[in-house]
């Protein structure tokens, strides 16, 4: 397995409301390149809150305080000299509900790379347009009607379109948060498996609240309390050996009410 | 117009009569009846305010078309209603004058409306919001009469002098002051729903927008303004409709002489102008200068009505878009 | 070689193509928002401050004290030469007017010879304040010396208060213009209060069929939309010419501009009703309240603020429209103040168009005056209407 670490967390702290609430105490973890890494917990633990400092998306929130060090690739996104626009360029979001702009499929995608410089109208967008739609195994489904609206679509399509629209940018990392939880078992399944074909391309970080879809797509899991990490390991280590209680508990838990 | 009146009977008549057999069935007291039946009194009495002014309004209009081509009316070029040299009543310089003036306020008010609705709605705190966004409402709450006064005044002599200084001529009545001074006028009520439906754009679609990289104006001009443009458009319509009704200003600062041109510099009358102008000498309700008011007065309502039409029509779709109801 | 490379910048991964001009232009346009609503707001206080500008001398009058010999003669026949022939330019004509009627209700005044503070003439007036006039410069040295003798004076201009229009600028007054404005706004809410009102909690509480009242939804649309000046065409057309209203009247204006705020209040009024929470009405029939009692005794009572709000806000709107009254007659005129409804009146609004209209340099003094007059009745209006809401939401937070 690939070792290589992509990106890492350095005494993350976090607080909401001016620094009245504290949310994540001093998280220190390791992403690797081409990986799943799931976070998991409790609602309310803070897992959203922590994917969102990944790509400085907590600074649109008033009152929010962010401390410590995220570094990619070796630069501290949070130094002064990077700027929130390039971080989000690089590292793309999945958002648990899915929300296509209320515009074509086609331009859905092709909106954000045009903005950015990176393609021109015309064939060089036609093309990035349909790779990023393939590798959601979309395409086949909407290239009769790239013109149509992109909230036409059902559900789990627009979920679909919407990591096609983050990829179409070619991000380095890929953070969802609950991508699949406001949807049917089926259209699950299709994002799961576009989640596996991805991370060959992309270093994905997902919170799910779904200890199976966890299992299932992630290599990585890591276990959140109260805003504190308590366990980090591959996948296999945390569903097989919890080293600790509180882990165990938890995973006992969920696996008892889903199943 | 005696179809309308009969069918606005009807229905009174059978509202009363439904009313009256669910009264036997009911066993309500006296007093409770008769508030009730005042209360469908009311209501009918201010739904037929639209349909008593359209007929007033058509009825004399329909007398003047009795004796004049509606043709020349829509395509005449001439408007002089002095009944001694043969009075002429082609309303398309008068068209043409209320066109003059409403672009020229539409040009000031759109863009200072859109721009100050985009700062209220999306980069103002919300305690600056509470207070410029009631300040700048005051503007739409002061009265014609003194935007008039003012466009006369003091807009009007800068006018001239600056466009003397160009050497240009310039009439001291001038569309120009009366449409600028009538823009600052519309500025709230485009300012004011813009600042509305901006609002109702769903949050999710700025982060989406951010999360994409894109920077806060970017954000703003390729998603919220696309997202939020049926509302802009309804509250475009309602300043232009505003524009098109409006009286005061250019009365007293466009001047009345019906005027073949586009010059904003020169003196224009428009038809609201034009409809003051028709009662100020004979009070003869029966002349053929007040009876082509009355046309002119129906042109305009049927103008506004559809400009209105149009921005509900347009409003409705924002709503439908985005499940918001509070406009 | 090696400096050129220190100068460049440290390269990391998160730089990107024409980030920095995206960046500026992002700036930019966050600061031309910023300038433009403050360019807007500005409008505003251009407006108050042309206006308080122009406005603020009329509130002082001139005076003047010149001689004045009431002989028989003059009280008869000729007031003009109580007067000598070098002043006679320089006092209002309004007071020479009003002598004889002096002169019989003070006669010990007949057969005397003193100095009098007059009331001065409208250019003297104007030459004083320092603004444009049409004096000759021989009248403008005997003001001078006049006023070197310490017999010139400007006071507070108390006939702008208790006076009705005049030929005349400096004897034109404002209060009949305001005592038609109340009468005719009082017409208007009688009017337009109770339909209104009335016709909102019909549509909000007891018409059932939604497509009816979508369809009257849309009617009432249509209404606020059409132009005020159309309203003038319909109160001439119906009150005067079909109903027998006198024109120029306090009443048919009233009656005009009440169907003209109609739809304001029947809007408000509705808001206001639907903002109460459902749980009182059902709280209401819970208690085994009929309809009629649950509206009155629970629903209207708490929209009552915000019935009041809309109502003086469209109290606003009525006072200060000015053109459907042109075409009913109110501009005509009145110098005298009316005491019925059906007499001929004036109202603020259509005076001030009066006045803008003159060419003397008073009266556009007088307009300004009355326009701060009438914006001072707009902020106090508003000023109580968002008393009633402050105190309005205060009490919602009780529910
Ligand atoms: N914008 C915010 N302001 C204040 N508190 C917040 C905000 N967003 C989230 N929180 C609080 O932070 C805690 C963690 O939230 P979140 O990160 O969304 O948890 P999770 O995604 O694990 O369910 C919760 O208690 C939540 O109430
Ligand atoms: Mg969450």
């Amino acid at each position: 397995m690939n070792n290589r670490i992509k990106a890492s967390v350095r005494d993350l702290n976090l607080w909401y409301d001016e620094g009245a609430k504290q949310i994540l105490y001093s998280i220190d973890m390791d992403i690797y390149a081409h990986q799943v890494t799931a976070l998991i917990g409790a609602s309310g633990c803070g897992k959203s809150s922590l994917l969102r400092c990944f790509n400085r998306m907590n600074e649109l929130i008033n009152g929010c305080k962010v401390r410590g060090e995220i570094v990619v690739d070796g630069k501290n996104i949070y130094d002064k000299d990077v700027s929130e626009v390039a971080v989000r360029t690089k590292i793309g979001m999945v958002f648990q509900k899915p929300n296509p702009f209320p515009k074509s499929i086609y331009d859905n995608i092709a909106h954000a790379p045009k903005i950015h410089g990176r393609v021109k109208r015309g064939l060089m967008c036609d093309k990035l347009v349909e790779e990023s739609l393939r590798r959601v195994s979309l395409w086949e489904d909407v290239k009769e009607k790239l013109k149509e609206m992109g909230t036409s679509l059902s559900g789990g399509e627009q979920q679909r379109l919407c990591i096609a629209r983050a990829i179409a940018l070619k991000p380095d990392i890929l953070l969802m948060d609950e991508p699949t939880s406001a949807l049917d078992p089926i259209s699950t399944q299709h994002i799961e498996e576009a989640i596996v074909e991805l991370k060959k391309s992309y270093t994905i970080i997902m919170v799910t609240h779904n200890l199976q879809q966890a299992k299932r797509i992630a290599d990585r899991v890591a276990f959140f309390h109260k805003g504190d990490l308590i366990e980090y390991n591959t996948s296999h280590e945390i569903f097989t050996h919890p080293q600790d209680k509180r882990t165990q508990e938890f995973i006992k838990d969920k696996y008892n009410q889903n199943g | 117009m005696d179809t309308v009146n009969i069918v606005m009977i009807v229905i009174i008549f059978a509202v009363l009569v439904y009313y009256w057999k669910k009264d036997r069935i009911d066993n309500r007291s006296k007093i409770e009846k008769s508030i009730e039946y005042m209360l469908i009194l009311s209501a009918v009495l201010s739904i037929a305010v639209l349909s008593i002014l359209e007929q007033s309004i058509l009825f004399y209009t329909s007398k003047f078309f009795d004796t004049h081509s509606m043709w020349y009316f829509f395509t005449g070029t001439q408007w002089s209603a002095d009944a001694l040299n043969g009075a002429k009543f082609g309303a398309v310089p008068l068209f043409l004058g209320t066109m003059v003036v409403a672009l020229i306020a539409m040009i000031v008010a759109v863009p200072i409306g859109v721009m100050s609705a985009i700062y209220l709605s999306e980069f103002a705190t919300a305690r600056k919001r509470e207070i410029y966004k009631p300040t700048l409402e005051i503007l739409s709450g002061i009265p014609t009469v003194v935007y008039g006064f003012f466009a006369a005044v003091t807009i009007a002599p800068v006018v001239v002098a600056f466009s003397n200084t160009l050497g240009i001529e310039a009439s001291h009545s001038n569309a120009l002051s009366s449409g600028v001074v009538m823009g600052i006028m519309i500025i709230p009520i485009i300012t004011s729903l813009s600042d509305d439906v901006i609002g109702a754009v769903p949050n999710h679609y700025r982060n989406t927008a951010l999360s994409l990289g894109l920077t806060q104006a970017e954000m703003i001009r390729f998603v919220v303004l696309p997202a939020a443009s049926h509302g802009i458009i309804a509250a475009v319509l309602l300043g232009v409709s505003r524009a098109l009704g409006e009286t005061m200003i250019v009365l007293m600062a466009a001047g009345m002489r019906p005027n073949m041109s586009l010059n904003p510099l020169e003196d224009m009358a428009t038809i609201t102008v034009t409809i003051v102008d028709a009662f100020s000498g004979d009070h003869d309700v029966t002349s053929d200068e007040t009876l082509s008011a009355f046309a002119l007065g129906f042109a305009l309502f049927v103008f506004t009505l559809m400009l209105n039409t149009v921005s509900i029509f347009f409003i409705r779709r924002f709503q439908k878009r985005y499940q918001y109801s509070n406009l | 070689m090696k400096k050129r490379r220190r100068r460049l910048p440290t390269k990391h991964p998160f730089e990107i193509r024409q980030l920095k001009s995206r960046s500026v232009k992002s700036y930019l346009f966050k600061w031309l928002s910023i300038l433009t609503i403050f360019f807007a707001l500005s409008f505003l206080f251009i407006f108050v401050s042309n206006v308080l500008y122009r406005g603020v001398s009329a509130f002082n009058q001139t005076y003047i004290q010149v001689p004045v010999d009431i002989t028989q003669y003059a009280v008869t026949t000729n007031p003009r030469v109580a007067i000598q022939r070098d002043h006679r330019k320089l006092v209002s004509r309004a007071w020479v007017r009003n002598l004889p009627q002096m002169v019989k209700e003070t006669p010990t005044l007949l057969n005397t010879r003193e100095e009098m503070w007059i009331l001065a003439d409208d250019e003297v007036d104007q030459y004083i304040k320092g603004k444009s006039n049409k004096l000759t410069s021989k009248d403008r040295a005997i003001i001078d010396k006049l006023k070197a003798q310490n017999k010139i004076d400007l006071r507070f201009n108390i006939i702008f208060f208790t006076q009705g229009d005049s030929k005349m600028p400096e004897y034109a007054g404002f209060l009949s213009a305001i005592k038609g404005t109340v009468m005719t706004v009082f017409v208007t809410m009688m009017v337009s209060f109770p339909i209104g009102v009335m016709t909102a909690i019909y549509l909000e509480e007891f018409a059932q069929d939604s497509r009816v009242t979508q369809i009257i939804e849309i009617n009432i649309n249509n209404l606020a939309s059409v132009p005020p000046i159309l309203f003038g065409l319909l109160g001439l057309a119906v009150f005067i010419n079909v109903i027998g209203v006198p024109r120029s009247s306090a009443l048919v204006g009233g009656l005009t501009l009440g169907l003209m705020t109609l739809p304001i209040i029947i809007v408000s009024t509705r808001t206001a009703l639907r903002s109460v929470p459902n749980a009182i009405r059902e709280a209401g029939f819970a208690l085994g309240l009929n309809k009629f009692q649950m509206v009155w005794g629970n629903v209207l009572p708490l929209a009552m603020p915000g019935i009041m709000t809309g109502s003086i806000i469209s109290l606003a709107h009525a006072i200060g429209e000015t053109s459907p009254l042109l075409l009913i007659g109110m501009i005509t005129f009145i110098p005298d103040s009316p005491s019925l409804v059906t007499d001929a009146t004036t109202v603020m609004s259509a005076q001030i168009y009066t006045w803008a209209s003159m060419p003397q340099g008073a009266y556009i003094e007088r307009t300004s005056a009355a326009i701060l007059i009438l914006l001072g009745v707009m902020v106090i209006l508003n000023m109580i209407a968002i008393m009633i809401r402050s105190r309005f939401s205060k009490r919602y937070n009780y529910e």
